[in-house]
């Protein structure tokens, strides 16, 4: 197996580290680094609990590859709190029940925050829509929604304005298909997936 | 209606219990602090992988791990041969036992690792422990296995016709038990004079549970001690710790179990399974500390489904509509071999339910359990209780229509009336406390039921179709009293443990054996202990999860929790008041009997300036300076207890949809759901628990079911293919709740974790049903997948109106 020398910054330190060329990242950052708050729910970009954000973007880390976040800013749920403040997404899901057994969340969040980078102000149908990338078997959702129109009224208030600006032509990560925020593939499936609309 | 949430900072102590605060449990959870079991990282840490059968049914011929053992890195591949060899620890059989015995059940062998033949695609066959966890994988997938294929069956139908293959030497036909329950000639007498007959042929699916976080366990043996630690899944480690120790033979004093932070369970991290056992016998052969973690495609194929009920069922009703009888007929899966408490969950765990809200006075119930080439089928979230309700539910609805009425008047008029309570159903148990008309009422309030009826006509005008169901639920839960488990055929006792301690400064430790993973116990059982102690919620700390810590324990299940082990909670810090009070007494040199205690304080009566915090009773406990005499010092007191009754939840629970004919596509308008779960300790916590349950009760509506070909190969082993349900699956959900408290413990609960998924599947069917009446369509199968309902529809416009079943099957 061919090893890699790499560099990612997590949550804005700069960690050097060696993988193999079929290291996950989610491994890399997991067993690697220690930052454990990404969890593995599928190994198949389906669940969303390994989501991190790289180079800004909300990604499944359990089908990147470690060698393809080289030279990357990943952002982990462990960077989400700042100076011992927590975020307003994690305000939100406190305050909103938004979490039971807590697996999915840290992945939820940072799609979260993601969406709402792109969109201040969404809707419920918005929200629900832009988490469709991210399962939760707990809450059913509805106190996820609540957490999330949570964060964005004290995000708009201006309690936490910072990164809120965003180009609209989100840049093309390194990362590739896998890299896509939230985006996975209809459910063409054996069992179901009918959507009601 | 939402429930706001508290900052218990804000809740004075009085008002703790009952109060909506938010989790403590939550700052660790969204920070990444929470140490979930893959987390855990041990210096010279192996990793284990499992060889799973490819095939549903096959002889093994032969096993060759040669190719697996030669790769670097790799440190060992076993398979059941190795179990039995002198040099490695234990002896045979290495049998998983199951823990519920019925006097028909014909028990099986089932081996940790497959000795000689598989029985469904998932059987474990050889693990291999490797330096890495991608080389165990690898090495895993190079274990030649040589198989003899053999035919499969996966329904219980076709298990038990006779023309199905035999699974197993033990076991003729294919028959795991054939139980019953009820007074099959009074319920065909009551058949015999009725005027009205309904009847439904129905399926109620295999799921199965994808709890997000896979199965996992990390195992660390010390060949000085002979301990072997085992941090792991689960939902009951004494169970696990108890059950393990049979199966490896280690003794039980000598293993410890702990349950780091669990990503959900739903029942499936209640069983003991093979694989978790594999780590610790692997721990200990190689004296070193041994890891393995469930890929996604593993939880798929192992974790016990739920479900999987074949039934035929008929409802009796006189002239009037009252209901004067039910008989049912049920083929139940229970899978490949038994899993830990299989056979209660079809019988036990159903049966005594199909009396619903309703006071019906003849019911006979017949269950037959069939072996199958799905993998052990066991207590899924609910485990029984949906299916029962379900099925009781769906008779309902057409029994009303056979009769020509309102379904929302046909249950009031056959509810059991709040004067009959205790009542004694004619399937064995007796429900503690009710009042069904008072959730019902509210959810008709909350629907608008008469305006609805009006809409759904202007829209039938229109040709959009509106239709609105309902599920009276009954559940039984707080499992519960040991005698009567006892007499049902449990091998265990179902009393709840606990021990609440004080610390010498004043502040308080309270260990429980319950066992939470997202239901916020350490919440709650704070909320319980600082109102019995009166002492601050934030100087009570809550244990769970640590056989080494925690005196015993039965586990987090069946809706138990806050039932039984609050309640013992209750009772140890009952226990802890009385030793403090002689304390307070000796100490306040007062008559025992004259010292009252509230609000945290010992006060003389009559002389209220004469008073000692428990805080400052403790601290005399732990100084033993000056103690009555005879009493021995510290403060803390264990309790086991062990409840007179079950409890029973009710509600109600109304689904509105639209549904387009044309494309078979189910829109909610509205989904509301009432419950009535007695006391609520936390009402935030009581919310989100209904939340997610309906969430999967709305996914075996619409969207979730285990699907096997006829080789018993799995269809749906993905997420891609299975599909958990999604933010934009589940609808909006209206909550709201009366309450009735239960008699039976002393917090007045009864239990919520269940109620949710109880309640939801036939109120989401119900709904189609009555959206779809005027296309002669009742009972699309679940998951109700457009395609389903479209073909339901055309199927009947094809029949001309079509007949009463509309083909739920």
């Amino acid at each position: 197996m061919t090893e890699h020398d790499i560099t990612l910054t997590v949550n804005g330190t700069e960690r050097e580290l060696t993988v193999d060329a079929r290291t996950l990242l989610v491994h890399a950052i997991r067993d690697e680094l220690g930052y454990t708050g990404a969890n593995v729910g599928c190994e198949s970009s389906l669940c969303g609990a390994c989501t991190v954000r790289m180079d800004g973007d909300a990604m499944k880390s359990c089908t990147a590859l470690a060698v393809q976040a080289d030279g990357a800013e990943i952002e982990t749920v462990e960077g989400l709190a700042e100076g011992g403040e927590f975020h307003p997404i994690q305000e939100g899901f406190q305050e909103e029940h938004g979490l039971q057994c807590g697996y999915c969340t840290p992945g939820m969040m940072l799609t979260a925050v993601d969406l709402l980078e792109e969109n201040p102000d969404p809707s419920r149908e918005e929200i629900r829509e832009g988490l469709e990338g991210n399962l939760c078997r707990c809450t059913g959702y509805q106190n996820i929604v609540n957490a999330v129109e949570n964060a964005a009224d004290s995000m708009g208030s201006g309690a936490v304005a910072d990164g809120g600006e965003r180009p609209d032509d989100r840049p093309v990560t390194d990362g590739g298909e896998t890299a896509d925020c939230g985006e996975v593939p209809d459910d063409g499936t054996a069992s179901g997936g009918g959507e009601p609309e | 209606m939402s429930i706001e949430s508290l900052d218990p900072d804000d809740v004075s102590a009085a008002d703790i219990l009952g109060s909506a605060i938010e989790r403590r449990e939550d700052p660790a959870l969204i920070t990444g602090n929470a140490e979930y079991t893959d987390d855990i990282q041990l210096p010279e840490m192996a990793h284990m992988a499992v060889v799973r059968s490819q095939y549903g049914h096959a002889r093994i011929e032969d096993v060759d791990t040669s190719a697996a053992e030669a790769m670097d890195g790799v440190i060992g591949a076993y398979t059941h041969d190795d179990l039995a060899r002198e040099d490695t620890p234990g002896e045979l059989p290495f049998l998983l036992p199951v823990g519920w015995l019925l006097p028909s059940l014909n028990d099986v062998d089932h081996p940790i690792l497959a000795d000689g033949r598989v029985r469904y695609q998932g059987d474990a066959i050889a693990v291999v422990v490797a330096e890495e966890r991608y080389v165990a994988r690898d090495a895993a997938s190079a274990v030649e296995v040589e198989y003899d294929r053999l035919d499969a069956v996966t329904g219980p139908g076709e298990a038990l016709s006779g023309d199905a293959p035999q699974l197993h030497s033990d076991a003729d036909g294919n028959v795991a038990f054939d139980w019953e329950i009820g007074d099959e000639d009074k319920t065909e007498e009551a058949f015999a004079s009725a005027a009205h007959t309904a009847s439904v042929d129905i399926d109620n699916q295999l799921l199965t549970p994808n709890a997000m976080e896979p199965r996992a366990a990390v195992a660390t043996y010390n060949a000085g001690t002979d301990e072997l630690d085992v941090s792991m899944t689960t939902q009951n480690p004494h169970l696990h710790r108890l059950l393990m120790s049979g199966v490896i033979g280690h003794p039980e004093h000598k293993l410890s179990i702990t349950a780091p932070d669990v990503g959900g369970g739903f029942g499936s991290k209640i069983h003991h399974y093979g694989d978790e056992a594999l780590v610790a016998w692997c721990s200990k052969l190689l004296e070193r500390p041994v890891k393995w973690v469930a890929t996604r495609s593993e939880t798929y194929l192992t974790d016990a489904p739920g479900r999987g009920h074949e039934t035929e069922a008929e409802l009796a009703m006189d002239e009037d509509g009252s209901i004067v009888g039910l008989r049912v007929d049920t083929k139940a899966n229970l899978g490949a071999y038994l899993s830990t408490f299989a056979p209660a969950v079809p019988t036990y765990l159903y049966g005594t339910l199909l009396s619903g809200q309703y006071d019906i006075p003849a019911i006979y119930g017949h269950v037959t359990g069939a072996y199958t080439n799905v993998p052990p089928v066991d207590a899924y979230r609910g485990a029984g209780r949906p299916e029962a309700s379900f099925l009781v539910e769906r008779l309902v609805h057409l029994g009303a229509k056979e009769m020509g009425m309102d379904p929302a008047e046909f249950r009031r008029h056959n509810f059991v009336p709040d004067d009959a309570f205790p009542y004694e159903t004619q399937v064995a148990v007796v429900y503690d406390s009710g009042e069904y008309e008072k959730p019902f009422d509210r959810a008709l309030e909350m629907v608008d039921y008469e305006g609805f009826r009006e809409r759904q006509e202007a829209a039938r005008d229109e040709g959009r179709y509106l239709g609105i169901g309902f599920s009276c639920y009954i559940e039984a839960c707080g499992l519960a009293p040991s005698e009567l488990a006892g007499q049902l055929g449990a091998q265990a006792g179902l009393w709840e443990s606990s021990l609440v301690r004080f610390q010498p400064s004043g502040t308080v430790t309270a260990y429980c054996g319950t066992s939470g993973h997202g239901q916020g116990h350490a919440t709650t059982y704070a909320q319980i202990v600082a109102n019995e102690l009166g002492i601050p919620y934030d100087d009570v700390e809550i244990v769970e999860g640590d056989t080494d810590e925690i005196p015993q324990g039965m586990g987090t299940y069946g809706s138990r929790s806050a039932a039984v082990g609050g309640s013992s909670l209750v009772k140890s810090a009952q226990k802890v008041v009385d030793k403090a009070a002689e304390i307070a007494a000796h100490q306040l040199e007062a008559d025992p009997e004259d010292v009252e205690f509230e609000d945290g304080e010992f006060r003389v009566a009559g002389a209220p300036d004469q008073s000692l915090d428990i805080a400052n009773v403790a601290q005399a406990a732990y100084l033993a300076h000056d103690m009555p005499e005879g009493m021995e010092p510290g403060l803390e007191a264990t309790s086991f207890y062990d409840p007179d009754n079950f409890v029973f939840p009710f509600g109600t629970h109304v689904a509105v949809v639209e549904v387009d004919p044309e494309s078979g596509e189910i829109e909610f308008e509205q989904y509301v759901a009432v419950d009535d779960v007695g006391n609520q300790i936390n009402p935030k916590i009581v919310e989100g628990q209904v939340h997610g349950g309906v969430a999967q009760g709305v996914g075996q509506a619409l969207y979730e079911g285990a699907e096997y070909d006829e080789n018993g190969t799995l269809l749906t082993g993905s997420m891609q293919d299975y599909t958990v349900p999604k933010a934009e699956h589940i609808p909006e959900m209206d909550t709201d709740s009366t309450v009735t408290p239960s008699p039976h413990n002393p917090l007045g609960v009864k239990g919520v974790g269940e109620a949710g998924t109880i309640a939801a599947p036939q109120a989401v069917v119900n709904a189609v049903s009555d959206a779809l009446e005027p296309f002669g369509v009742d009972g699309v199968p679940m998951p109700m997948t457009p395609e389903r309902v479209w073909n339901a529809v055309e199927d009947n416009a094809a029949a001309d109106g079509g007949g009463e079943d509309g083909g739920e099957r």
